[in-house]
This record gives structure tokens, sequence and C-alpha cells, in this order.
């Protein structure tokens, strides 16, 4: 059995316990102790806001891995009026890890693709722990062009550990699969909103994670590295991965600050699992926020709008070069001169 | 965030390289030994044998001024943007420090040179990433050379070709490093939209970010023999799965065998492979000086 309790929560449901045997007691007996419950439940109010107004990143992460956290499906039913599941990558398998399918939005279709955790042992090794092979995104790529072509945004749930590191995975080619998903992503002609529920790990994340619009819950988080595999390769130690979570700024105030995602949304007192109900109502409110948005950009803009966002990503510095007896390095206009044009390269296929 | 400028102040604008020679690697002995078969080789005489064992033909790893040598025409190469320097967005520890200190053994600001050249009289755009620096891992820096390199490309309808190498994200940069991978794929997917030509030249050992982004996209694969190639590493599959990876895992081999690459091309038909598909792309020669 897996312990639902989180070991900063502890002083917390210990509180609510006492109270709760409180309530029972004078029920009991008779006696009015409400003025008793009153005080508890006051300090347990602070104690909870004290908490969770106060998480560290390692924190922040136990509350995504949390095993009621709820997942992609169950927030698709929450936030969707309607919802029908496609299958399969039309190639090789259906991968279980990734869901997909058309829904609607307050009466409007959106495809909606996502990685998929299991609920139970039983479902979590039928959906291989929400951890996709390549048939996986090479499924959620065909949603995608399928959203295109029936000009519907795409709406992507992310919540996943990682691309699944396994033999086959790599025999059917699983960084093909993340690299075609995220060149065609940024290509994509219809709006995406990426949603980052859970875990954000790294390139399987990344693989449905490309949009015009990124999310985060506040307890998600999106890093190049888990912390454990952070901290054994910094300290040799996977043990440290508390330290190592402090240092990836990985959570989604940090990547907020940082200009990586759009918004942060504020989960409900206690974290998502406590109301899943409300928290599935503020994504739904920020899908529809995002969608209204770019519903008006052409779609060659919103492709441009797109690169624009990913190309500004990245810090570096631009050193001066010393000035040397050598000639001036050419500039990109010059080049063009030295450099003709190939002839049959000529068009391109961006004008549409 | 430690200050990287100008550690190399008195750098050349142009980097000179002649064909067919190979730097020697540096001098702590003259000798040494193949990866593969184990046979003793002389430094030297590997250099001028374009870093293969004279013995087994096995691929030693070269740096990536060893690669603009034997790759492109003697004197073709122009560097672009090297005045890209790295920064420690995330005060990581150590990371400023190894920076610097990675700079001071290579020679090298970063993990890829990019720049303009020819083969064969072709001109190309060309990238060799180097793994000695910091395992040819992909931060911003990496990332944006990458970009500025298509998106060249891009403008002047002239072929790519990168010579891939890397153990995958610059882990240091955070996400800033993770999202170098859709900013260049994003680059990629644009190149391919003009319909020009770009060939990804997978050597040893091209892995993890690097492969599932730009290093997979070429319209044409190509991987040298042996070389490591996968997006998950060895050890974390090992303990994933709870047994031992099969003899010749994640190899070009075994890539070409499952799908995933175009061919496998020794390094001593590297240059005339290259200037084949350039030809039949419709290259037009130019004259070399």
């Amino acid at each position: 059995m897996t312990n639902l309790t989180l070991e900063f929560e502890k002083p917390l449901i210990e509180l609510e316990k006492r109270i709760e045997d409180l309530r029972e007691f004078g029920l009991k007996k008779g006696i009015d102790l409400s003025c008793e419950i009153a005080i508890l439940e006051k300090k347990a109010d602070t104690l909870r806001k004290e908490i969770f107004e106060n998480l560290t990143p390692w924190q922040r992460i136990m509350i995504a891995r949390h095993p009621k956290r709820p997942t992609t499906l169950e927030y698709i039913h929450l936030i969707f009026d309607e919802f029908i599941e496609l299958h399969g990558d039309r190639t090789f398998r259906d991968d279980g890890a990734i869901v997909g399918g058309i829904a609607s939005l307050r009466g409007r279709p959106v495809t909606v693709i996502g990685t998929q955790k299991g609920r139970d042992t039983k479902e979590n090794i039928a959906r291989n722990f929400g951890m996709p092979h390549p048939e996986g995104y090479r499924k959620a790529l065909r949603l995608m062009k399928q959203a295109e072509k029936f000009r519907r945004p795409v709406v992507s749930f992310v919540d996943v550990v990682g691309a699944y590191p396994g033999v086959e995975a790599e025999e059917r080619g699983q960084g093909l699969a993340i690299a075609c998903n995220i060149a065609e992503m940024a290509q994509l002609s219809t709006s995406i909103i990426v949603v980052i529920t859970g875990e954000g790990g790294s390139g399987g994340a990344l693989a449905i994670g490309v949009g015009d619009k990124l999310i985060m819950l506040e307890n998600a988080y999106f890093s190049v590295i888990s912390p454990e595999g952070c901290a054994a390769i910094l300290w040799k130690d996977g043990s440290r991965a508390q330290e190592a979570a402090e240092i990836l700024k990985l959570t989604a105030p940090d990547l907020k600050a940082q200009g990586l995602i759009d918004e942060v949304l504020p989960e409900p007192q206690g974290a998502a699992h406590k109301d899943s109900v409300a928290m599935a109502g503020l994504i739904r409110d920020a899908i529809t926020r995002g969608i209204d948005e770019l519903s008006g950009i052409p779609p060659r803009r919103l492709i441009e709008r797109r690169y624009a966002r990913l190309r500004r990503i990245g810090e570096f510095a631009v050193q001066e070069m010393p000035t040397s007896d050598l000639p001036m390095a050419v500039s990109d206009n010059e080049d063009i001169s030295t450099l003709p044009d190939l002839p049959d390269f000529e068009g391109g296929t961006d004008e549409s | 965030m430690p200050n990287l400028k100008g550690i190399f102040q008195g750098k050349q604008k142009f980097v000179t390289v002649k064909a067919g020679t190979v730097q020697e690697e540096a001098p702590e002995g003259l000798w040494t030994k193949c990866g593969k078969c184990g046979g003793i080789l002389y430094k030297k005489e590997l250099a001028e044998n374009l870093g293969l064992c004279s013995d087994c033909g096995f691929h030693f790893r070269l740096s990536a001024r060893e690669r603009i040598a034997i790759t492109l025409d003697a004197d073709s190469f122009v560097e672009y943007d090297e005045e890209l320097v790295t920064v420690d967005p995330l005060g990581f520890p150590g990371y400023g420090i190894k920076v610097e200190a990675v700079r001071g053994s290579t020679g090298l600001d970063e993990a890829i040179i990019t720049g303009r050249g020819s083969i064969e009289g072709y001109p190309v755009l060309a990238g060799f990433m180097d793994f000695s620096f910091i395992g040819a891992s992909m931060g911003s820096v990496v990332g944006e050379k990458v970009t500025r390199l298509f998106e060249r490309a891009a403008r002047q309808r002239v072929p790519v070709v990168i010579f891939c190498a890397s153990g995958g994200a610059r882990m240091q940069e955070g996400m800033f490093s993770l999202m170098q991978m859709a900013k260049t794929a994003a680059a990629c997917a644009r190149l391919s939209a003009t319909r020009t030509l770009y060939i990804s030249v997978m050597t040893n050992p091209t892995t993890a970010g690097v492969f599932a982004s730009f290093g997979s996209l070429g319209d044409i694969i190509i991987a040298e023999p042996g070389a490591l190639i996968g997006f998950t590493g060895q050890r974390v599959i090992e303990e994933t799965i709870r047994q031992k990876l099969p003899p010749g895992f994640q190899t070009a081999e075994f890539a070409l065998e499952h799908g995933l690459i175009d061919m496998i091309v020794d390094r001593r038909n590297m240059r005339k492979t290259l200037e084949s598909l350039l030809s039949l792309h419709g290259g037009r020669r130019q004259d070399v000086g």
C-alpha cells in the first residue's frame, strides 16, 4: 500500500485527525466542543497555509508525483463536455502511455493528447507507468496532424517522468520520434495549448510540449533531468535529489520567472488531488482563454509567433572579438554574393 | 555569474585548416591503444590515417578542428558566431569554473564550431561538435549556433552538414538547455520548408538531446562505423530493465538494422560520399582558390 501522506504534510494531517476525534467525542458524549474545534481549525488553516505557501522544490515534486494526483483522463472527463478517444499510431501498436482523441470544449471541437499514468498497479503496468514508447509519440503526432487538417486547436496534457528507457523503445527510434514531434509541433498550423499537470520529464515531455501557450500547475515541474539523475551525476549520490531540485530551477514559479512558461495555475488548498474538480475548472478556464486569444491569429502568423517564442530562448553572452590583421569576416549579405543560390532550390514551400 | 569573456584574447578571426592532415593529440606519449582491437598505435601515424586504427579500422574520436581539417577543402572554412560565449544562468555549482577549465584545455569556446566552407568545391554550411567540451552537451550556445546555421542556410539556400557528437543536454543550464532541442528542431523544420538539403552525420557518440532533436532531422542521416547512437544512456536502460544489454546495442550498425539511419560511411569515404550527395542535390561547384 502506497503511503498517501507526504512527509511535510504530517503535522497537518495529525492536527486534522485531532479535530475529527474531538468532533466525534463531542457528538458521542453530547458535549459542545465547537469552541475548541474552532480554535484548532483556525490553527490547521494557518498551518496549511504555512506549509503550502512555502513548499520547497522537492516538496512540489513529491506533490507532482503523488499517487492520487489527477491523471490526464480524469482531467479530460472533468474539463470537456464530450471526449471520443482515438487509438494507435497506425503503424505498430496502441501505446497506453499516451491517450488522445477529439473533445468538445464548451461546444468547440478540440484535439486532446496527453501522457497517461495508471491509478493502480494493474493500470500502471498496462500504461507502462505513463512512459511512452515511440509509437505513443507517433500516435500523438498523428492526432495533431488530424487536428491541423480539421482546423481544431490541440490541447496537450503533460505528466510524464520521461520517455521509456527500454531496448524496444530504442529499436523503434525513441530519439527520432521525439525529434519529429518537436519539429512538427513547431510547424503545426493550428494552435497548441500545453498544460503541464504533474511531471515534465525532459525530452519525453517536450515531445508533446511545444506550443503557443505553456501553462503549468503550481506544483508541476519541468526539468532537463530528474533531480535524482542530476544528483547522481553531480555528486555520485542519487539520494541528494532534494539539493539538485533546488539547483535545477524546475518549479512552475521558477520557470515563469525565467520566461519559459506563460502561466502558473494555482492549485486548490492542499494541492490538486484534494479537489480535482476545482483544479479542472481552473484548467478549463485557462485553456479557454488561451484558445480564444489565439483563435484570431492566421495560421502563418501563428507559426511565426511560435517560432519567435522558441527562437529567443537561450542565455549566452557575446564577447568582443579581437581585431586581427586578417580581413574581416564576410557578413551574411556578402555571403549571398559569394555563394549563389543553388538553382534547383528556389521557391520553397513557405507561401500558402 | 562568472565572467567568461576575454579568455582567448589573441584569437584569430579565421581558422586556417589544411585538408588531409589531422592534428596530433596531446603530446602525452607517442603511443595509444586501439579501443577495439587493443593494438598499439603510433599516434603520428594514427593522425595521418584520419584517426583510424591501421589494424582494425576502428574510428577514433576526432576533435572539431581535426574534423574540419579532414572534411572541408583546404582554407575554405570561415567560422561563424565564435563570439557567443557561455554564461551560467542558474548559478549552477561549479559550472563557471568547469567551462573555464574546459575552454583552457580544449582551446574551444563551446562544444560546436560552425561556419561556411566547401567540400570538393561544393559550398556548405557546416557544424562540428567536439566531445571533449563537456561531452559536447547542448546548452544555449550550441543551440544558438546550430539555429543560426540553419537560419543562414535557409536564407542562402546552401546545404547544411552537421557532424554530431553529444552526450545530451547541458544539465547545468537547466530548462534553457532542454529548450534548445525545440529551438534547433524548429529552425531545422523551417530550413526543410525551403527545400534545402541537410545532412546529419552521427559520430561517436550521438545521444539524448542532440539525437532527439536536430541530429535525427537530417534529410539524410549518415553514421560513422561503430558510433554509439541512441536516446537513453545504457546504464539507465540496464537499471530499468534489470538486464544486461545485448552486444552491439545502440551502435551505428544497430541503428542501420532498425531503420533509424540511412547509411554507415567509413571515414575514408566520407568526403566522397558528401560530395556525391551535394552534387545529386543540385550543388554547383565553386572555384576553390
